[in-house]
């Protein structure tokens, strides 16, 4: 197969999954739909984390303070200032941007390890501080008003396209929404890798001095990054929170579930690759469903996959794949260049 | 009066710290290793404490001795078995297999001991109080403070006195000149890391006399650790202590004001001292 053939193929099969996952809410039932709802917004959490730490050398342990903000700027766009909560969603992506060029301020000024603290540090701050935001419950949190998802612009639309109630027109309508947003992210993410930009933040990751010396900026491309990635945070936070329709401190700026989740999913399926995170994501789930019934165990299992994917794979499921039967998807080579 | 009060109670809070935080600027300080999951180990040592205590009836002190070597060995494993594997230039490894770690304890732990809350009873000792010119100190806390302080001489001591500590000293600057000299990096790493659980079951010791505990609090341990670590600067354990009484004393403060603001006004010191010193207040070595 010629890399054309093989990229058109990729396409196809890209195409193929878009509309059956997008059929879900028409053929599939309100559990599965619910259940893919929260596949595919761990996914773009992982999306998000592979990019910083796989790619930008960010090893950020406080993405939950995005998923937090984003949750608590939606619950005030629509309990504060009576917005709807589709325009709520913009409003959590943009106060996550918002939060995250002061702690980028902070953090950047430590490297490595403690960039990883750091990060933690600010996000633990923020929840903090978010609790004694008394008109938003402060510590004891708050729900959307009753029926604010069955209201939400489009739901009526939606629900005269596949029938059934306006609860399960508002989930088809968020799932569609987390599709949309996961597939943007994989989209933006493979883009920009294959950009300019993206092959600087490559060659930062591979050997930054020599990056430098060819004119490569690292602070303001992993700032760029940052903040790319605070704002996909932040609106998956707020989508999520539509979803679970009550907010707490605790639970939106959950580090095990906003943060640890997604390590684990992005570190099992491949760190550094694009596949990887879709990999790690399906693991999650199937981990889940078959351990469903054991609670802690269930973590225990993740927590040693994790720690031996570290040890025996560094590149994750799909690294040991694609190592072993050399397919590669959504590549990030580039063709050397012809000569003239 | 009340100030100074608050002022001496946030300064034995930082001993606390100081001891949690003392094994783990060792082990960063010597093999630049982040170590994810020391709080979950100061836990897993209080409830191998509670565990020699309850089952042999002893005083949580000699319950803490006999635990002590039992740490050391898991340390000592866990360095030569795990860590050592990935330790390198790129800190991502190291820092997802001590994440993993921390999960995989603090969901062992609650399998095995559920989520109760825990405490190691030491006695009459405990309610104890001291009156010092002004202000009335508890017992436990000074004690806990005298303990912090006598850990970090007798590891400076270790450090700049003792062969052992010239290896530790040379690993930390050059692993690969360290090497040609005839020191083994690797043993050294794990001799470091069971010295650091030593220090993290003295830490469990006072942990668990002092406070109820359970399972899940772990993470939260760690954090106050951490900047206490980076507050006081890489590889200087006078500085930790310094940096744990910074943390405590901004808590004891914080909490005086509006008893909601103890930990956010920790937090809030660890980042302005950050922001003046990125890298902490004493930094040993270069990074």
């Amino acid at each position: 197969m010629t890399p054309s053939m093989k990229s058109s193929a990729t396409k196809i099969v890209a195409l193929i999954a878009l509309i059956g996952l997008a059929l879900v809410p028409v053929i599939g039932s309100r559990a599965m739909v619910q259940d893919l709802f929260m596949v595919l917004t761990m996914l773009v959490l992982a999306l998000n984390w592979n990019m910083l730490a796989g790619f930008a050398g960010l090893v950020s342990v406080g993405q939950q303070a995005f998923v937090g903000i984003g949750a608590y700027g939606m619950f005030a766009a629509v309990i504060l200032w009576g917005l709807d909560p589709l325009i709520g969603i913009v409003v959590g992506g943009v106060v996550a941007v918002a939060l995250s060029i002061p702690v980028a301020f902070f953090a950047f000024r430590l490297n490595g390890a403690y960039f990883a603290i750091g990060t933690w540090v600010a996000s633990e701050t923020v929840r903090l501080l978010v609790a004694q935001w008394k008109a938003l419950g402060g510590g004891t949190g708050t729900s959307l008003p009753k029926g604010t998802t069955k209201e939400m612009f489009g739901v009526d639309v939606v629900k005269d396209l596949i029938g059934g109630s306006s609860s399960a027109a508002a989930d088809a309508l968020t799932y569609w929404l987390a599709l949309a947003l996961a597939a943007a992210t994989l989209l933006a993410g493979y883009m920009f890798l294959r950009s300019r930009m993206g092959l600087g933040l490559q060659a930062i990751r591979d050997n930054a001095e020599a990056a430098k010396s060819v004119g490569v900026d690292p602070t303001r491309l992993k700032a760029l990054v940052f903040v790319l990635c605070a704002f996909g945070t932040g609106i998956c936070g707020a989508l999520l929170f539509i979803q679970i329709t009550r907010v707490t401190p605790d639970a939106a700026f959950s580090v095990v579930d906003w943060t640890a989740f997604v390590i684990f999913i992005t570190v099992i399926g491949g760190i550094g690759t694009l596949p990887g995170p879709i990999i790690g994501v399906i693991v999650f789930y199937v981990l889940q469903r078959a351990l469903a019934d054991y609670g802690t165990v269930y973590l225990i299992v993740l927590g040693l996959i994790g720690i031996s994917v570290m040890l025996f794979a560094r590149k994750g499921l799909w690294g040991v794949f694609s190592g072993r039967t050399g397919i590669e998807l959504l590549s990030l080579r580039h063709p050397a260049p012809r000569r003239p | 009066m009340i100030w100074l009060d608050t002022i001496v109670q946030g300064i034995l809070l930082g001993g606390l710290y100081a001891l949690f935080a003392a094994g783990l600027s060792l082990v960063f300080g010597i093999m630049r290793l982040v170590n994810l999951a020391h709080g979950d180990l100061i836990v897993l040592a209080a409830f191998l404490i509670l565990t020699v205590v309850s089952a042999l009836g002893l005083n949580p002190f000699v319950g803490a001795l006999l635990a002590m070597p039992v740490m050391f060995g898991a340390g000592w494993l866990l360095q030569t078995y795990v860590l050592n594997r990935v330790l390198g230039d790129d800190i991502l490894p190291p820092l997802l297999v001590t994440f993993g770690l921390s999960v995989v304890i603090q969901n062992g732990l609650l399998e095995g001991f559920s989520a109760d809350s825990q405490k190691l009873s030491a006695g009459p000792i405990e309610a104890a109080s001291l009156p010092l010119g002004p202000v009335t100190v508890g017992v436990m806390p000074l004690l806990t403070l005298i303990s912090a302080v006598l850990v970090i001489f007798a590891l400076n001591q270790l450090f700049y006195r003792t062969r052992l500590g010239r290896a530790f000293r040379a690993t930390s600057d050059d692993a690969v000149t360290a090497g040609l000299m005839g020191i083994r990096p690797r043993n050294v790493f794990a001799i470091a890391t069971g010295i650091a659980m030593v220090v993290a079951t003295i830490a469990a010791l006072y942990l668990g006399m002092r406070a109820n505990f359970d399972p899940t609090i772990g993470p939260a341990r760690l954090i106050y650790a951490f900047e206490a670590v980076i507050i006081g600067g890489l590889g200087s354990l006078w500085g930790t202590l310094a940096g744990g009484i910074v943390i405590g004393v901004a808590q004891a403060l914080g909490a005086a004001v509006n008893p909601e603001w103890q930990i956010l006004s920790g937090h809030i010191a660890f980042i302005l001292v950050l922001l003046v010193r990125p890298r902490g207040l004493f930094p040993r070595a270069n990074d």
